[in-house]
C-alpha cells in the first residue's frame, strides 16, 4: 500500500481525532508499546464474515500465533474457523515465490472449501517484498471465478485502528454494491407494518451477543441487512449500500465505511452502543428517528416501556448488590463512555476510565457520565491500574483480557470486556449477564484465601489487602 | 527406515507450526528478571503475547522495536538502541532478549551493529545482557527459535573455561541441564526433583518451571520475569560435573557449551516412557555415585505395572501424532512402547530426530494434513495442541492435548508427562481415553428364531427428533 493511501486513510473527515487532540495516533515508542500491528486490525474487523476463506499471505507468525482465537460466533458456516496462510517459506522469500504460492493457495482453498469468497490479507515480509497481492487477486478472480479481495494490511503500515479502517475500505471498494439486497423472505409475517433496512457496522457477535439484539430489531420490522461483521456472509456484505439507516457500533475503528457509504449512498448514521439499558434505548430511538417512520417511532417507544420495565424488574436484586461498588474501567475508544453508562446504571461508581483510544468527543461525553473531575487514565500501564485500584480502593477491575492476570497476580477481581471474551453483554438481556458476572468476581470466596497470609505466616504483614 | 514427506501444497490449512520468533521469545522467560523484545512490527509481539498469556494464563513481559514504515524502509538499528535503552531505564532487567522478525530479517537490520551501537551509546547499562538472536518466521518453528536463543544465550554468557579458570567438576554437585520447550513447567519440576534425590543440585536452563509455573508470587507487578534460572549462574556452568541435555533440538547448544567448558554431557531426546527414563536414571546414579533412591526404585516398578495394565487398552491402538520434532517422537515412543501405533505423524518441519520417530513416515505440514491421514488410517486417538480440537470433532475421535498453544484448557502448562511417575499418568489418561471409546463392543444380535416375544412386541423405538440415529436395518442385522 502507498505512503498516500495510508495517509488518506489516516485522514478521516467524519473523526474528531482528526482536528482535535490526537491522543490516541502518537507513534510507538520502541520498548515501551502495546497493542496490535495494521494486519490485526484488518483480521479482527473482518474475520467474522463465517463464509469467507481467509488466507493470511505471509510467513507463519501472523497466522500462526493467532488463528481460531476469537470469541465471535456464526449461526452457520465455521469456515471463517479454519486458519489458512501461504506459509512463506525463506525459498518463497529469497527466489521471490510469493505471488505464485499465493495463486496456487486461493486455488486450493476453493477446491477445498467453495467459500463465498476468499480474502486474502497482505503481511509484512511480502510487503516488503514488492508481492502485488491487488494483482494476484484480481488474476484469481477471473480464473476460479470466486471474489478474491485483497486486505492490504501489513502489520508495518500501523496500528490496529488503521487496519481496522483498511479492512473497512477494502469492503467499502470491493464488495458493497456488488449485489442487490434479497427480497423479503417468503412466509414471514411482518403484520402490516413497513419493513426497513438496517447495517450495523462495527458489530462483531462477540459470544453471541448480537442474538440478544437481533429478536428486537426483527420485532420493530428492522431488517438488518449486515453486520460488518458479526456473523456475516458474503452475500449480506455486497448488499450494505441499500441500508436505510447505519449504525456504528461502540466503535470508530470502521468510521471510514459509515462516511463513505453516506457520501456514496446517501445512507445516513449514528454512533451508537448496544450496552447499557440506556443505551440500547437510545439506539432503537436513533434508528426510528433516521429513518422517520412515524409508526416505527411509535413501535419503537412501546417496545423500549416493555423492555425496559421487564430488564429493571430482573436487574432489581443485581443492582442491590453492586450498588456502591467501585470500577476501575480501562478499555479503548468508545467503550469508555458507552460501558460508564452500562456500569452506572447498575449503580456502581466509576473512579476513572482509560482514553488512550478515546477522541476529545468521547472525553467530553465521559466528563458529562463521569462529572469534571473525572480520572482518565491516558497511559494504561500495570502499575498504574494497579496503584489506582489501590488509592480508590477499588471493588472492580473491567479491562482487556491482556490485563486479565496481571489484575489476578495483584489480587483484584477483574472483568474482561474485550473481544476474546466469553460472555455477551449487549442488549436489555446482556445487562443481566454483566451484573452476574460481575458479582460473581466481586463476591467470590477466592479473595481472602489468596490475599490472607499462611497461618504460620501469620503474625508477619501480608502484600494483601487487609481484610 | 522414517520416510519423511514433504509440504506438497501451497496453502497451509489449520497450521500446526508457531513461529520460531516467539520459540526465542520464550527461552528468555526461563530466566530470572528477564525481557525479550521482538524486533519487528507491534504484531508480532502482541500475537505472541497473546498467545502466551492464553497458553500460560500468566501475564507475560514482551516488548517490541515498534517497526513502522519509516525504520522498515530507512533502517530499523535505531528503534533497537532506543527500544533497548527504554527497557534499561524503566526496569533495570537481568537479561534482555533480541529475538528478530520475518520482517527485520528480510529488511536486513544488522543486530550485531545495533547491539554494538548501544553499548557506545549507553556504556551506563553495560552490566544489562543483552543477547540478540536470528529468528525469522519464515525457518524452522517454536522449538527452532527456543535452541537458537539458548543457543545465543551460551554464547554471550557462559566463559571459555581457560578464560574464566572454570574447571569441570570443581562444583561437585552442580549439574547443568539444558532443555528443549517439550518440557512443560510441571516435566521440569519432576525432573528437578528426580536430580536432587541423587544430590545433585540441577542448574536448568531456561527454567521455565520456576517462572510460569502459575505461582501467585509476593509482589502485585513485575515488568519482568517473576523466576527463572539466575543469569549471574551462567558463568558457573563451566565448574558443573556434568551437563543432561534434553531434546536433539538442543544439540548445537549442548556442542557449544561444552566446547566452553569441557563438562562431559548426557545426552537423551526425551524422558517418556520405561526405556529413556532408565537412560536418565542411569546417568544421574553414575553422574553422582549415589545409589538410585527406593523412592524411583518404586516409582519404576509402579510405571511397570501400568504397562501391564494399559498394554490392553494401549496395544494395537492407532493414535495420529502431530507436533514439534522433539515432541513428536517421545510422544510416538511413548505409545509404541506398549505396543501402540503411531499411524499418523506430523511435524511442523523436517529435523533429524523426525528419523527416529516410532511410525512409517513422518508428514511434513499442518493440522489438516493430520486430520487427512488420521482418517485414512483409522486413527482412534489424536495427541496435539488445542487446534484439534475441530479437526477431532469433524473425525469423531478423542483429543489428547500436548504441545503449544493449550488455551481451552486449565492447566495444561503443568501436566507431567516425563519421569516414571509421569509416563504412567501418560500411559493412565490415554488408556481411559480407550476406554471411553468402548472398542470391541459387539452389537446385540436378535435371532429371528428366538422365543423372546419382546422381539416382536417391542420394535425398536425411532427417535422423532434425531433421524441420523435411526436405526437402519443393516445396523439392526448385526
Amino acid at each position: 500500500m502507498k505512503q498516500k493511501e495510508i495517509a488518506a486513510l489516516l485522514d478521516e473527515p467524519a473523526c474528531s481525532h482528526n482536528n482535535k487532540s490526537k491522543s490516541g495516533c502518537a507513534r510507538p515508542k520502541p520498548g515501551a508499546t502495546a497493542g496490535g500491528c495494521a494486519f490485526d486490525g484488518a483480521q479482527i474487523a473482518l474475520l467474522p464474515i463465517a463464509d469467507v476463506a481467509h488466507i493470511v499471505h505471509g510467513s507463519i507468525a501472523c497466522a500462526g500465533s493467532s488463528w481460531d482465537n476469537r470469541g465471535t460466533r456464526s449461526t452457520g458456516p465455521r469456515l471463517y474457523r479454519i486458519g489458512m496462510t501461504t506459509d512463506l517459506t525463506e525459498q518463497d522469500v529469497i527466489m521471490g515465490r510469493g505471488e505464485k504460492r499465493l495463486f496456487h493457495s486461493i486455488k486450493q482453498a476453493v477446491q477445498d472449501h467453495q467459500p463465498a469468497a476468499v480474502f486474502v490479507y497482505n503481511t509484512c515480509v511480502p510487503a516488503l517484498i514488492g508481492d502485488d497481492i491487488a494483482a494476484v487477486c484480481k488474476e484469481a478472480q477471473t480464473r476460479w471465478g470466486v471474489p478474491v479481495v485483497p486486505v492490504d494490511a501489513a502489520g508495518f503500515y500501523g496500528t490496529k485502528n488503521l487496519g481496522n479502517r483498511i479492512a473497512g475500505e477494502s469492503m467499502v471498494k470491493y464488495v458493497c454494491g456488488t449485489r442487490e439486497p434479497d427480497p423479503l423472505p417468503e412466509g414471514v409475517d411482518s403484520g402490516d407494518k413497513t419493513i426497513h433496512d438496517i447495517a450495523l457496522v462495527g458489530e462483531y457477535n462477540i459470544a453471541g451477543e448480537l442474538w440478544h439484539v437481533l429478536p428486537l430489531l426483527d420485532e420493530l420490522g428492522l431488517r438488518v441487512l449486515c453486520t460488518l461483521s458479526g456473523d456475516a456472509r458474503f452475500r449480506e456484505v455486497q448488499t450494505m449500500h441499500r441500508s436505510e439507516a447505519n449504525m456504528m457500533v461502540c466503535s470508530k475503528a470502521m468510521i471510514n465505511v459509515a462516511r463513505k457509504l453516506q457520501e456514496a449512498f446517501e445512507t445516513p448514521w449514528f454512533e451508537g452502543s448496544f450496552y447499557g439499558v440506556g443505551d440500547v434505548s437510545q439506539a432503537l430511538r436513533d434508528f426510528a428517528r433516521l429513518i422517520d417512520d412515524p409508526d416505527l417511532t411509535a413501535r419503537t417507544e412501546a417496545l423500549i416501556e416493555r423492555e425496559e420495565a421487564k430488564i429493571n424488574k430482573e436487574l432489581a436484586p443485581w443492582r442491590e448488590k453492586l450498588k456502591g461498588r467501585k470500577v476501575l474501567l480501562y478499555t479503548g475508544g468508545v467503550k469508555s463512555w458507552s460501558v460508564i453508562a452500562a456500569l452506572q446504571d447498575l449503580g456502581m461508581e466509576v473512579v476513572a476510565t482509560g482514553t488512550r483510544k478515546s477522541t476529545e468527543d468521547d472525553k467530553a461525553r465521559i466528563r458529562e457520565l463521569m462529572g469534571q473531575d473525572a480520572v482518565m487514565l491516558e497511559e494504561g500501564n500495570p502499575r498504574n491500574l494497579i496503584n489506582i485500584v489501590r488509592e480508590h480502593d477499588v471493588d472492580v477491575l473491567i479491562a482487556g483480557g491482556r490485563n486479565m492476570y496481571t489484575a489476578l497476580k495483584a489480587r483484584i477481581p477483574f472483568l474482561d470486556i474485550n473481544q476474546e471474551r466469553e460472555f455477551g453483554y449487549a442488549g436489555y438481556t446482556g445487562m443481566v449477564e454483566l451484573a452476574r458476572q460481575l458479582v460473581l468476581t466481586i463476591e467470590s470466596p477466592v479473595w481472602p484465601a489468596v490475599r490472607n497470609p499462611a497461618p504460620w505466616h501469620a503474625s508477619q504483614t501480608s502484600t494483601g489487602e487487609e481484610l | 527406515m522414517v520416510e519423511i514427506i514433504k509440504r506438497n501444497k501451497a496453502l497451509s490449512v489449520s497450521p500446526l507450526k508457531a513461529s520460531q520468533t516467539i520459540g526465542g521469545a520464550l527461552a528468555f522467560l526461563g530466566f530470572r528478571r528477564a525481557i525479550p523484545m521482538l524486533h519487528g512490527s507491534q504484531g508480532c509481539t502482541a500475537f505472541g503475547k497473546v498467545f502466551f498469556v492464553r497458553h500460560f494464563r500468566e501475564p507475560i513481559p514482551l516488548q517490541t522495536t515498534a517497526m513502522d514504515q519509516i525504520t522498515t524502509v530507512m533502517g530499523s538499528e535505531e528503534s533497537v538502541v532506543e527500544g533497548l535503552k527504554t527497557i534499561c531505564e524503566k526496569n533495570s532487567p537481568s537479561l534482555l532478549g533480541v529475538p528478530t522478525t520475518g520482517l527485520s530479517e528480510t529488511q536486513g537490520s544488522d543486530m550485531g551493529m545495533a547491539v554494538k551501537n548501544f553499548r557506545k551509546a549507553h556504556p551506563e547499562f553495560d552490566h544489562i545482557p543483552v543477547v540478540p538472536v536470528s529468528t525469522p518466521d519464515y525457518s524452522g518453528c517454536l522449538e527452532t527459535g527456543f535452541a537458537k536463543a539458548v543457543h545465543e544465550i551460551i554464547d554471550t554468557l557462559v566463559p571459555a573455561a581457560d578464560a574464566a579458570g572454570t574447571q569441570p567438576g570443581r562444583r561437585k554437585r552442580q549439574l547443568n541441564v539444558l532443555v528443549n520447550p517439550s518440557l512443560t513447567p510441571g516435566d521440569l519440576e519432576e525432573l528437578k526433583d528426580l536430580i536432587e534425590r541423587f544430590g545433585l543440585r540441577p542448574m536448568v536452563l531456561p527454567d521455565l518451571s520456576d517462572s510460569l509455573d502459575g505461582h501467585l508470587g509476593e509482589e502485585d507487578f513485575s515488568p519482568l520475569t517473576i523466576g527463572g534460572a539466575d543469569v549471574s549462574e551462567l558463568a558457573t556452568l563451566g565448574d558443573a560435573v556434568a551437563t543432561l541435555v534434553i531434546g536433539r533440538s538442543m544439540a548445537k547448544a549442548a556442542d557449544l557449551l561444552k566446547a566452553r567448558t569441557g563438562v562431559p554431557d548426557y545426552r537423551f531426546n526425551h524422558l517418556m516412557g520405561l526405556a529413556a527414563v532408565d537412560g536418565l536414571i542411569a546417568a544421574l546414579h553414575q553422574i553422582s555415585g549415589e545409589p538410585v533412591p527406593e523412592r524411583i526404585e518404586r516409582q519404576r516398578a509402579q510405571l511397570q505395572d501400568a504397562m501391564l495394565d494399559c498394554h490392553f487398552m494401549l496395544g494395537m491402538a492407532r493414535f495420529a501424532l502431530a507436533a514439534d520434532p522433539d515432541l513428536l517422537q517421545g510422544l510416538s515412543e511413548l505409545v509404541h512402547g506398549v505396543g501402540g501405533e503411531t499411524v499418523a505423524a506430523v511435524s511442523p518441519v523436517n529435523a533429524p530426530v523426525l528419523a527416529e520417530v516410532a511410525a512409517e513416515s513422518v508428514k511434513i505440514g499442518d493440522l489438516e494434513d493430520l486430520e487427512r491421514l488420521a482418517k485414512e488410517e483409522g486413527a482412534e486417538v489424536l495427541i496435539t495442541n488445542s487446534h484439534g480440537v475441530e479437526s477431532s470433532k469433524r473425525l469423531g475421535i478423542p483429543l489428547l492435548r500436548a504441545g503449544f498453544p493449550q488455551y481451552d484448557t486449565l492447566g495444561g502448562y503443568q501436566k507431567c508427562w516425563i519421569g516414571y511417575r509421569g509416563s504412567r499418568q501418560a500411559l493412565f489418561d490415554l488408556a481411559n481415553i480407550m476406554l471411553g471409546l468402548e472398542k470391541g463392543e459387539i452389537h446385540p444380535y436378535r435371532s429371528i428364531y428366538a422365543q423372546k416375544p419382546e422381539y416382536r412386541q417391542n420394535p425398536p423405538k425411532v427417535a422423532a427428533h434425531d433421524p441420523d440415529k435411526t436405526p437402519t436395518a443393516d445396523s439392526l442385522r448385526h
